[in-house]
């Protein structure tokens, strides 16, 4: 019997990615989650297990502004999946139009937003919603909606959905260069095929393209799902760490930036954001798990 | 050939390095940007007139994240050697820490009365960590040509007040006051604290509620919540949205007529507003009533304990507690007044009206600034949630005593 020679090579070729992103990924995480298990007591960092977790889902203060940054986080999610990547389909579908002109254009158009920093997306928006100097109210006033005009930003029940849309309106060109791209790669004469049998124009996209760009679907889908659960910046930029009015905007990422840097006169607690961080990050794994787990695998795939 | 050039080089380094060290640099951390100019131009040029040798960098970050920033410098060990100072708890953990040195034996600390000094000490007063540099008066600043125009007479009480507003509101070219709840702050600094000490008695109040003698639930504490309610009325369009700069700009503008302030707005308004502004101390409920006034200890400086310049940093600090300091401040930073028992001769007239009130009123402090918001929830936190609460209408004024009252009760346990 021959013993296998270990191939060094894999291991030499493997290592620097390994270590770099061990260095800037892997332990910095197990470290936050480490930091979660601690608590400061006089100036001395001691261990209590789970006790950071059991305050912040059972102790009313606590959990009360977890579970409502957790719901927004969620309504975040919600209309992200309802507005965003349904518009991005359909953007793509036209875009993939062969006869459409200046296709270009809007490609670019569209996608411009998404390479803006979230400082710039939040402070222009700001602006435009603004009740005294924006745009918004004054181009309602012209075609006589002045009445629909609301201070959305500063409403509790109007704000978290402003913001949503806000952020739609920056990333939709993700989810249609995705598609776009999906689009472009189905063979011509699968349509032509479908087109002998009868299938032409709308039922052509419902029947042949959308079965086929099914898996960049489910990819947007979960690329929206952990961007959305990190969120942080558009909110903070905008509403500030308060994440006002009275928190209805208030979303894991900015509940985290708060306990963790203190805000105002309350003081930084790196042990219980830590524990917020440790919360995200399960949100996060279990619903990459039940995608991959549980819809990736049982979807379809076609050999083109 | 090349060994000798390197060690040319290191020769050089060696050189430079010893000309620098003689030459102390100071950085200062602060969250005051709006005086970056003023600091460079004024401040820093008249200390290092004084004493050759140190040299002094102001360098500021946004006043947000300033305690975020700053905490995180200090914990890395990359933060400035003089540290601004925040009031109370903030910098009274940086103490505990180990970041701040205690200055009880400076010499200079003796130009400070004990009020002055006891938003940078010990529970104790055992130890004090930051040079007091200057506190911000609250009031209200209004447009002298609007209240001209509108033949206003300026309001000391509450009914006049309300009486002004209204009629500002009937004629209807200026928005009656600025200020705006989507940054939340407003609302309970220039808002709740702005107008309470007139109701809790300013010191005998804030006193009373450390101790746990009375409660957020009893009327004097309730009542600014009643009238803030009322406010809601007199703001702006849209002003669920209105930010801070926005409110600022509105009254800069000439469009709205009052302005809830600070005193640290008046740097700012004496260079955007083109109208003469005058001020009034918030309206007393009754006429002939002791006025109180919130004359908040707003500014120290402490030492960083890993500077490597702690005598020269502690010149320094020993010239800001100074009277030439005091008066070079004062003046070039015109509503951040200096605490020192020196009195300051101040040249702008609207600077100089407010201190003025010092001597007709008693003088407090934010009632959730000392002791108050060391737990959770957070008082101070709370108190923004509530105040922008009750401008909105969205609760009553009973009930948002009782919903602070309860979340200090959970943890202060003089009130349990």
């Amino acid at each position: 019997m021959q013993t296998r020679r270990i191939r060094w090579h894999i291991v030499v070729f493997l290592a620097p990615a390994v270590l770099v992103y061990t260095a800037v990924m892997i332990f910095p995480l197990f470290n936050t989650l480490r930091l979660a298990l601690f608590t400061e007591v006089d100036q001395t960092r001691i261990y209590v297990g789970l006790q950071n977790f059991r305050t912040l889902f059972f102790d009313p203060i606590w959990s009360e502004q977890f579970w409502n940054a957790l719901g927004n986080n969620f309504w975040f999610f919600l209309i992200h999946m309802l507005v965003q990547n349904p518009i991005g389909i359909a953007l793509a579908a036209l875009l993939s139009h062969p006869r459409l002109r200046f296709a270009a254009l809007y490609r670019s158009a569209i996608f411009i937003p998404t390479i803006l920093s979230f400082v710039i997306v939040g402070f222009a928006w700001k602006l435009i919603l603004s009740p005294l100097w924006g745009i918004a109210p004054s181009m309602l006033d012209a075609v006589g909606l002045k009445s629909l005009f609301a201070p959305w930003l500063g409403k509790e029940e109007y704000a978290l959905t402003t913001l949503a849309l806000v952020s739609v309106w920056q990333f939709v060109g993700i989810p249609m260069m995705l598609i776009y791209a999906a689009l472009l790669s189905i063979p011509e004469e699968i349509l032509e095929a479908g087109e002998i049998d009868g299938i032409t124009g709308a039922s052509a996209f419902w029947k042949i393209k959308l079965p086929l760009i099914l898996p960049s679907i489910g990819i947007i889908s979960i690329l929206t799902f952990v961007g959305n659960f990190n969120a942080f910046d558009l909110i903070y930029v905008s509403q500030g760490a308060l994440a006002g009015p009275d928190f209805s905007t208030d979303i894991l990422g900015t509940f985290m930036y708060r306990t963790f840097f203190g805000f105002q006169l309350q003081l930084g607690d790196p042990h219980m954001g830590s524990a917020i961080a440790g919360a995200m990050f399960a949100i996060i794994l279990v619903g990459v798990c039940i995608y991959l787990f549980g819809i990736q695998t049982r979807m379809r795939r076609y050999q083109l | 050939m090349k060994r000798k050039v390197l060690s040319l080089a290191l020769m050089g380094t060696a050189l430079a390095t010893s000309a620098y060290a003689q030459e102390a640099t100071l950085t200062i951390e602060s969250w005051r940007n709006d005086d970056l100019a003023l600091w460079q131009e004024k401040i820093i040029p008249a200390f290092e007139a004084a004493n050759p040798g140190i040299k002094v960098v102001f360098s500021p970050s946004a006043p947000a994240e300033y305690n975020a920033v700053l905490n995180s410098k200090l914990e890395a060990g990359s933060a400035g050697d003089l540290i601004t100072c925040r009031p109370f708890d903030a910098s009274l953990a940086l103490y505990e820490a180990g970041h701040l040195t205690d200055l009880s034996d400076l010499e200079a600390m003796g130009n400070f009365s004990d009020v002055a000094k006891s938003a940078w000490q010990t529970d104790d007063a055992s130890a004090s960590f930051c040079v007091p540099m200057a506190s911000v008066i609250h009031g209200f600043i209004y447009n002298k040509d609007a209240f001209n125009e509108l033949g206003i007479e300026v309001p000391t009480t509450e009914a006049e007040f309300f009486a002004a507003l209204d009629k500002i509101k009937e004629d209807g070219t200026y928005i009656p006051m600025a200020m705006g709840t989507n940054d939340q702050w407003e609302a309970a600094t220039m808002g709740y604290n702005n107008i309470g000490p007139n109701y809790w008695k300013g010191e005998e109040g804030r006193l009373a509620l450390i101790k746990g003698e009375q409660k957020l639930t009893d009327p004097q504490w309730v009542a600014p919540y009643a009238t803030l309610a009322k406010w809601g009325a007199y703001l702006g369009d849209g002003f669920e949205a209105q930010t801070y700069p926005d409110s600022q700009n509105l009254f800069t503008l000439g469009r709205a007529a009052i302005y809830p302030a600070g005193s640290w707005e008046i740097a700012g308004f004496n260079t955007q507003a083109d109208f003469e502004m005058g001020a009034f101390k918030p309206p007393v409920q009754n006429a002939g009533d002791t006025c109180y006034i919130s004359d908040h200890t707003d500014i120290g400086i402490g030492l960083n304990t890993a500077s490597e310049n702690q005598e020269a940093a502690r010149t320094f600090l020993s010239w800001v507690a100074s009277p030439e300091f005091a008066s070079i401040f004062g003046n070039a930073v015109p509503g951040f007044f200096p605490l020192s028992n020196t009195p300051v001769e101040l040249e702008d007239p609207l600077a100089k009206e407010i201190v003025g009130w010092r001597d007709e009123c008693e003088s407090t402090i934010r009632s959730t600034y000392q002791i108050l918001s060391r737990g959770t929830p957070n008082l101070e936190n709370e108190t923004w949630g509530a105040s922008v609460a009750a401008i909105k209408g969205t609760e009553s004024p009973e009930a948002l005593g009782q919903q602070l009252q309860d979340g200090l009760a959970t943890w202060y346990a003089p009130h349990q």
